[in-house]
């Protein structure tokens, strides 16, 4: 196991690289919220396409011209209505949703002026408004009488939960941290997620009721899958995927090398970002979010050189060309067709990592080409994924297919009591918002089974 | 570059855009400014009898807007002139001396008794005026008097009003008409037998703009109670242009020379009133709503949208397309239309579909293979009715394109180039034979 915890190292790793203003400056919102005009102005560009392709691309089926014309009448209840209705976390991805990929890449608008409605502002204008005025929009049904165990208070998990809830029943929800959220509170970039939001969201979606938390609990230590669905009605896994992937290096475990997903978690979690150990020269290894995200706060935290380099190209990076651009325009450098070769440490730190280049080819494979590259790197992030924790899953007969639980479309596994969604399915593709569609259709399907015959 | 000079009646201004009687023209110091920023002519807000009236010291003007605060309709509850008879004349006459090249017209509003008139016209006009414009249209508070839309809305009383006006005036006499009535014809028609040398159209509509939705009260008020007001600006044009065009196109009153008012806030809008028959035009709402400067763009407008006509001056514009308003009972019932949608500019946002399969003749197909949307159009449905152009953000992507030959596979007929209307169809029971 490496050590994720950054020492000081002189010049090379330290805090305050910039005053506690600056980085305040620096984590504030990302996208500046609408002011009410600017809705007006924005909502009114929407053309109330008709079967819309924005809602086609939405992966939780929000009804996009249907809110936006809410907002246009300045019936902000009736859009937050028709967004949570749909996606309960519609406020947090309104902010952290890759709108550019999704929804406002099916907008018509694309086609004739390449500026599409900015659906995702528009709908953070639109949930903002119920949140900041605890708006109530839900109520639970007559009590069902059953009980149903969620495993993890991710996007997943909660939206399971609260689906359950508004249908009446009784649930448990049991998480291994000590707060709630999941990814949303201690992965999504600092600078999407700005003044606690994670948590009034969560606050909001829990007055619901019916919902007992239970923190500290760990699946396999504290709580097993055979009591779980020995104890209640039904079982939803959404524990998201616990521990990370490794670079298998000879010396991984050196001092400086540690993985992005903890020191994220880190960020997010203090209060004095200014005390973070930041490294001077920064080498990410990755091509995904996570990558991006913790280049860019390195960078917003003070880190001089940030460079991310990805093992294969441009167009097979994860992350978003959006995403892509937004770290080059934090000065941030993306290097392709860089494979890992090997650490290179002083006496106590990384130091240096060189690189195989590789070259892509026509059938999607790479090769090294035999040169090799070397970076600089006071601090290695590693940001290559990150994998399901087994323990106490598999001892279950529970179908597991490339290290992840197999579900059906209604978000049910192959144990007749127990439903999964989110990072830890096959398929899932890392969304907050597929998370969330996984939740409530897993939900929709539990009712459907426990109410049966009813 | 084409002459944008206008006579109207006789009366000579360097272009065809005056500023008509309102706010605008209350005063000598508005009227100075907008003669500096380039109008023609203004019709000098409405003169009355001393005492002179009051107005209310809360909210007189409203609007309806669009999302983005653009000015779509005007509605006031302002009153005539609030000043003293003679002050204000004696401002016309430093005015009028102070701009001889520019059309100054005193607009007026007397009581239904010919002693009045009698004893102001000949004021009013010895201050130096090119003529006269009565206010037969103002729809609230005057009217309440007996006086403004009270007059224009019976054909009696405006060709009373007007024969004295014209007994004691030597200039040209114009009546600007109420659109709340019935038909125009017949204000109009009274106005040409009282002698009147112009008509102006339209004045304001009554209108009630909103309600408070707060308070469920009607919005504006003042302290609490409001009134109907008079509504204007772009969105009220359409109505105007009509009623223009039926006194252009009416027998009787086809020669009567028009001042076009009503939205005018474009040189697009001035083509409208001239093409259907105005001689020039009066703007208000526009100038409220911008302030004096929008006329630069009106003259340049205009003037560059004849020269594109290949035309002179304005008089070639005026009345060029009064010939084909008609009515419906003479549009050629054979004429066939169909709706055809440029692929190419298609967005696929699909308005077109929704509103026709909901709300008329299910005429455009959708098929989505894969999330490749197409919209087509089906020519055994549709009859040709514009509600698709109409509704398409993208311009020239659906058109209206006339069958000229072949069989229209709507109604299976034969298409021909014999006209035929109403008046000899076989369902029509008072059809002529």
């Amino acid at each position: 196991m490496s050590n994720n915890k950054l020492k000081s190292e002189g010049v090379n790793i330290q805090s305050h690289r910039l005053s506690k203003k600056e980085i305040e400056d620096n984590f504030s919102d990302l996208h500046a919220p609408l002011t009410q005009i600017e809705a007006l102005i924005e909502a009114d560009r929407c053309y109330f396409c008709y079967d819309a392709p924005c809602t086609k691309a939405c992966p939780s089926d929000i009804d996009v011209p249907g809110f936006i014309q809410s907002i246009r009448s300045d019936n902000l209840t009736g859009a937050a209505e028709k967004i949570l209705s749909e996606n309960i976390f519609g406020g947090m991805c309104a902010r952290d949703c890759p709108t550019e990929e999704l929804c406002q890449q099916a907008c018509v608008r694309n086609d004739h002026e390449d500026k599409p409605v900015e659906i995702g502002l528009l709908q953070r204008y639109a949930t903002d408004s119920v949140l900041d005025n605890g708006v109530k929009l839900f109520s639970r049904k007559k009590d069902t009488g059953k009980s149903i165990a969620v495993v993890g208070a991710g996007p997943a998990g909660i939206s399971c939960a609260h689906r359950l809830s508004v249908l009446g029943h009784n649930i448990t929800v049991y998480d291994a941290k000590d707060k709630l959220g999941g990814l949303n509170e201690y992965g999504i970039a600092a600078y999407k997620s700005t003044h606690d939001f994670a948590q009034q969201e969560l606050d909001y979606i829990l007055d619901i009721g019916g919902i007992n938390i239970e923190t500290g609990m760990e699946l396999g230590k504290q709580i097993t899958l055979d009591d779980l669905q020995k104890q209640f009605d039904a079982v939803f896994l959404g524990c998201g995927l616990g521990t990370v992937n490794q670079l298998n290096l000879d010396n991984e475990n050196i001092s400086g090398v540690i993985d992005a997903v903890e020191y994220i978690a880190n960020l997010r979690q203090t209060s004095n970002k200014d005390e973070l150990m930041v490294g001077k020269n920064i080498v990410v290894v990755g091509g995904g979010m996570t990558a991006i995200d913790i280049a860019v706060q390195s960078k917003l935290l003070g880190a001089e050189q940030v460079t991310i380099a990805y093992r294969r190209g441009k167009n097979a990076m994860a992350a978003s060309e959006y995403e892509q651009a937004l770290a080059k325009k934090h000065d941030v450098q993306i290097q392709y067709h860089l494979s890992p070769k090997q650490l290179i440490s002083n006496e106590s730190n990384v130091s240096a990592m060189e690189f195989d280049v590789m070259k892509s080819h026509n059938d999607g494979s790479i090769k090294a080409t035999g040169e090799s590259l070397t970076l600089k790197a006071d601090v290695v992030f590693k940001a290559i994924g990150q994998k399901l924790v087994t323990e106490g899953l598999a001892d279950n007969n529970l179908e597991l297919e490339k290290g992840r639980i197999v579900v059906d479309k209604n978000r049910k596994t192959s144990l007749t009591k127990v439903w999964a969604g989110g990072d830890c399915i096959l398929d899932g593709d890392n969304l907050t918002v597929s998370a969330v569609q996984d939740g409530k259709l897993a939900a929709i399907s539990i009712n459907e089974t426990l109410t049966q015959g009813a | 570059m084409a002459d944008l000079t206008s006579n109207f009646l006789g009366i000579k201004s360097p272009n065809p855009f005056w500023l008509a009687s309102a706010p605008p023209t209350d005063k000598a110091y508005n009227v100075n400014r907008a003669f500096e920023a380039g109008w023609g002519g203004v019709s000098w807000k409405t003169l009355g009898e001393d005492p002179h009236i009051v107005n209310v010291n809360g909210p007189r003007y409203s609007t309806m807007m669009s999302n983005d605060r653009r000015v779509i309709g005007f509605n006031n509850i302002e009153l005539i002139t609030d000043r003293p008879f003679q002050v204000n004349l004696k401002e016309m006459r430093q005015v009028k001396r102070d701009w001889p090249d520019r059309a100054l017209v005193a607009s007026v509003m007397f009581p239904m008794n010919e002693e009045s008139w009698a004893k102001h016209i000949p004021i009013i006009e010895d201050t130096g005026i090119d003529g006269f414009e009565l206010n037969f249209g103002c729809p609230h508070g005057m009217s309440e008097r007996g006086m403004g839309a009270a007059v224009g809305q019976v054909p009696e009383y405006i060709k009373q009003a007007t024969e004295w006006c014209k007994k004691y005036a030597t200039v040209p006499v114009i009546v600007k008409l109420t659109p709340n009535i019935t038909d125009v014809i017949y204000p109009a028609e009274a106005c040409l037998e009282g002698g009147a040398d112009a008509v102006s159209l339209i004045n304001t509509i009554n209108s009630i703009m909103r309600v408070d939705y707060d308070s469920l009260t009607m919005f504006p008020t003042t302290g609490g109670m409001g009134t109907h007001g008079g509504y204007c600006g772009e969105a009220v044009k359409p109505i105007a242009l009509n009623m223009v065009a039926e006194i252009a196109r009416n027998e009787k009153t086809k020669n009567l020379p028009i001042s076009g008012i009503g939205g005018v806030t474009t040189w697009k809008d001035a083509v409208d009133f001239l093409a259907l028959g105005a001689s020039n035009v009066q703007v208000c709402t526009a100038a409220m709503v911008y302030g004096f400067k929008i006329v630069e763009d009106m003259k340049t407008g205009l003037s560059n949208f004849l020269d594109e006509k290949g035309m002179n001056s304005v008089d070639e514009l005026i009345g060029k397309a009064v010939p084909s308003v008609t009515d419906w009972k003479f549009l050629n019932l054979n004429h066939v239309d169909k709706a055809v949608i440029d692929q190419e500019k298609c967005i696929k946002c699909g308005r077109c579909h929704i509103v026709c399969e909901d709300t008329s003749h299910q005429a455009i197909n959708y098929s989505n293979d894969e999330g490749n949307r197409v919209f087509t159009v089906d020519d055994t449905e549709c009859v040709g009715c514009n509600l698709c152009v109409s509704v398409c953000p993208i311009v020239d992507c659906i058109t209206m394109v006339a069958m000229e030959s072949g069989t229209d596979p709507r109604t299976g007929k034969v298409i021909t180039s014999e006209p035929a209307d109403w008046t000899t169809h076989e369902n029509n029971p008072l059809k002529v034979s």
